[in-house]
């Protein structure tokens, strides 16, 4: 027990020390200032000051999607709350660890509209995991422990705790996190056994098995990629990730297809059309993956395993649904194949990597180089090919750079590849980047940006060089924001509605303003050389790639098609025409 | 869609400010239906509520309010009334028929028949009291309504299950 007693502004501080807490993002005001007074007087934690909240939620992404811990944000009342809305509902949707600490006017204000109150809980009520509103000081340090459990428990999310000034001001008893047992939140870790059995008995009857693994996979930590590396080698099974699963098996496995969904791979979506048994790792069977349900893998069989139960059955009925942390599960699956001395029907499975095989030589992401100009697909293979020898982490922003990203650098690890998915958020590599490169000093981090995207929270270029942080912005610039317009030229007959990156700033001047070191890349011989010295750079870099204005991202599956409708070239969209209930879909 | 289902399930959760915002904004912000809802504290302490949901959607709808209400955090439990065997619902309606003569004297008649009390009355008007199914109290505001000029306030649906099993 604490012996002094405390304020409510100290009891933060101890809570997130005692949470094992290093690193805190935010922006401070009114409603904080008492806990900034408290940060101020002690060294155990860290603030990150961003440039605005968003930054703030993001970097703290970052922080906790390359390291398995809660990021922690520490914001404001009123407008500190709502820029932070954004980067919350990014946090639900891709299942991170977030613990938002936000300021309140004092609880005798609530209501009143007082300067720079908002019902921050009311806003946040969607867009998090949970909510607390602290109003009894007695209770401000159980509910930030609690907050920390609901955060990284079950499936990861982001959670708000809205602390009024008068309760930061108030003395109140501390306990440790060792005395919160929650009443109520209890998530099922442990698979039904009988279940797991069944799942291991469908998985060796197969005769065309299909692994499709997601994030959820990255989130239960590094033993859940052991564990699915471990079983896909055991059952040879072909097996494709989800934008956010890459990482859970290294890219280098040969049983390893490529990404799924929209812009996965020729071989990975057909083997997922074709397959008689699916298994679903972790995964949510997102839009992005499946395209048209009633055409998703019309023969298959299909497991699913996730630790949240409203996953299951959500958008596609599975056959078996198994609930519980993906690490447990797949141990007691392994364990199950061990045990029975199960094996795959050997000769059916070979047929099926043979025909996998043939699509796997259309080699979907194949691009053709140009003389003059650089193509988006080169760069990001070759920043790619000169980093292999380092420890590198790749951030994006969203857009088309983001699924070159996904399909041309190749992940061997976990925790490597921090990316908007579901919420698709411009604006995110940047700080997310800064929140990795915190968390990992050595290491390359990289943002590789679109033009538009980047301009969303460029403030943040101020962040990283105040605190010496080499994060690198690799812009790779089109001069339009290309995904929109790939989109108006596929279903608004090619009327480029507002999607140009007009008044675009001059990104090496840009970098030089804030102290950071700018470079350009214009033509393909220019490349390698700006690559190189990027990586070289100890310090903050922009480095402006202007690429093909042209290019578009294929593979692609319209929206409302099916996995076998997918367009390898703008030669077969002329062919395949979007069907009107795809129209309406984004 | 055919197989649309009607579900009433009862959720027990914490007594605290914010929840039936929870479960309401679940079911706006995923486009679920509520037919009906209610809400009252249950335990001798006040720390726990019970709210009553009257739903209708297909199996796999319901099975996934079911699972999203479960995972809201400060949620004891969630029971499907209609799932889990023989169950009663009651509710409760306040009637108010405002007429004279002969229309006010069959008002009392139907009052009886139905087993509704009489709450308040005045020279031209009754407030009458009828717990009962909802369609029982369907008909009988059905039958006030040709008497005279009525106002309605119903509770909404709460249900139990049959039999010894206490939640």
């Amino acid at each position: 027990m604490a012996s002094e007693p405390m304020n409510g502004a100290q009891i933060v501080i101890k809570a997130l020390v005692d949470q094992g807490v290093d690193v805190v993002f935010g922006y401070p005001g009114g409603a904080v200032l008492p806990i900034y007074d408290a940060l101020f007087k002690q060294n155990k934690l860290r603030h990150i000051l961003v440039r605005q909240e968003g930054g703030a939620v993001h970097a703290a992404e970052g922080y906790a999607r390359s390291t398995g811990k809660v990021g922690v944000v520490l914001v404001t009342s009123g407008p500190g709350a709502t820029n932070a809305v954004t980067g919350l509902t990014d946090a639900l949707m891709d299942s991170v660890p977030i613990v938002c600490l936000t300021g309140q006017v004092p609880t005798h204000l609530i209501g009143n509209d007082a300067f720079q109150e908002c019902d921050t809980t009311g806003i946040t009520r969607p867009c998090t995991k949970h909510n607390y509103l602290v109003k009894d000081a007695n209770r401000l340090a159980q509910t930030l422990h609690e907050a920390f459990y609901v955060a990284r428990s079950g499936r990861p999310g982001p959670v708000v705790v809205d602390i009024p000034k008068d309760i930061q001001f108030a003395d109140c008893p501390y306990a440790g996190p060792g005395n919160v047992k929650h009443k109520t939140y209890r998530p099922q870790v442990k698979g039904d056994t009988r279940k797991i059995g069944q799942a291991v008995e469908m998985i060796a009857k197969a005769r065309r098995p299909v692994i499709y693994g997601g994030g959820g996979i990255i989130n239960s930590g590094p033993k859940a990629s052991k564990l699915f590396t471990q079983f896909v080698k055991m059952t040879g099974a072909p097996t494709t990730l989800t934008l956010m699963g890459l990482g859970a098996l290294p890219a280098s496995d040969e049983r390893f297809l490529g990404m799924v969904g929209m812009h996965g791979t020729y071989e990975a979506n057909l083997a997922m059309h074709e397959c008689d048994v699916m298994l679903c790792v972790a995964a949510r069977f997102d839009d992005r993956v499946t395209g048209r349900l009633d055409a998703f893998a019309p023969g298959a069989k299909k497991i699913h395993i996730d630790i949240d139960p409203t996953s299951i059955n959500k958008n596609v009925a599975v056959d078996l649904g198994i609930v519980g942390d993906v690490a447990n599960v797949l141990e007691e699956m392994i364990g199950i194949w061990k045990a029975e001395k199960k094996t795959v029907d050997k000769k059916a499975v070979a047929a099926w990597w043979k025909k996998i095989d043939g699509w796997r030589k259309r080699d979907s992401l194949k691009f053709n180089t140009d003389k003059k100009l650089i193509k988006p697909q080169q760069a990001i293979k070759r920043l790619y090919e000169m980093t292999l020898d380092r420890e590198i982490f790749i951030t994006t922003e969203v857009g088309q750079h983001q699924m070159w990203a996904a399909q041309h650098f190749r992940f061997e690890k976990p925790n490597h590849w921090m990316t908007s998915g579901g919420l698709g958020t411009m604006g995110y590599g940047l700080p997310a980047a800064i929140g990795v490169q915190l968390a990992h000093p050595k290491a390359l981090v990289v943002d590789i940006a679109g033009e538009a995207s980047i301009m969303m929270n460029i403030q943040e270029i101020a962040t990283a060089v105040q605190y010496r942080l080499p994060v690198k912005l690799f812009i790779i610039n089109n001069e339009y924001m290309g995904m929109v317009r790939q989109w108006q030229e596929l279903l608004h007959g090619g009327r480029y509605s507002e999607s140009y990156s007009a008044a675009l700033p001059d990104f090496v001047k840009l970098a030089e303003s804030f102290g950071a070191v700018g470079l350009r890349a214009t033509r393909p011989d220019e490349l390698d050389d700006v690559i190189r010295t990027m990586i070289e750079t100890d310090n903050m870099v922009i480095a402006d790639i202007a690429v093909d204005p042209k290019e578009n991202c294929f593979p692609m599956i319209p929206s409302g098609a099916a996995h076998n409708e997918i367009l390898l070239g703008p030669e077969d969209e002329a062919e395949k025409p979007v069907s009107e209930d795809g129209m309406v879909l984004v | 869609m055919s197989d649309i289902e009607r579900h009433t399930i009862a959720v027990l959760v914490d007594n605290e400010p914010g929840v039936l915002a929870r479960v309401i904004g679940l079911f706006s912000g995923r486009g679920y239906n509520i037919e009906s809802l209610t809400v009252s504290a249950v335990s001798k302490d006040e720390a726990l509520s019970r709210i009553t949901i009257v739903t209708t959607g297909t199996p796999m709808i319901i099975e996934q309010i079911k699972a999203q209400l479960d995972r809201l955090v400060p949620i004891h439990s969630v029971h499907d009334l209609t799932d889990e065997g023989a169950h009663i619902e009651r509710e409760v309606a306040l009637v108010k028929v405002v007429a004279n003569g002969p229309e006010r004297r069959e008002s009392l008649r139907i009052a009886d028949i139905f087993g509704a009390t009489v709450a308040d009355t005045t020279i031209e008007s009754f407030v009458f009291s009828l717990t009962g199914k909802p369609e029982k109290l369907d008909a009988f505001i059905e039958l006030m309504r040709a008497l005279g000029k009525t106002e309605i306030a119903r509770s909404g649906i709460v249900g139990i299950a049959r039999g010894a099993k206490a939640l």
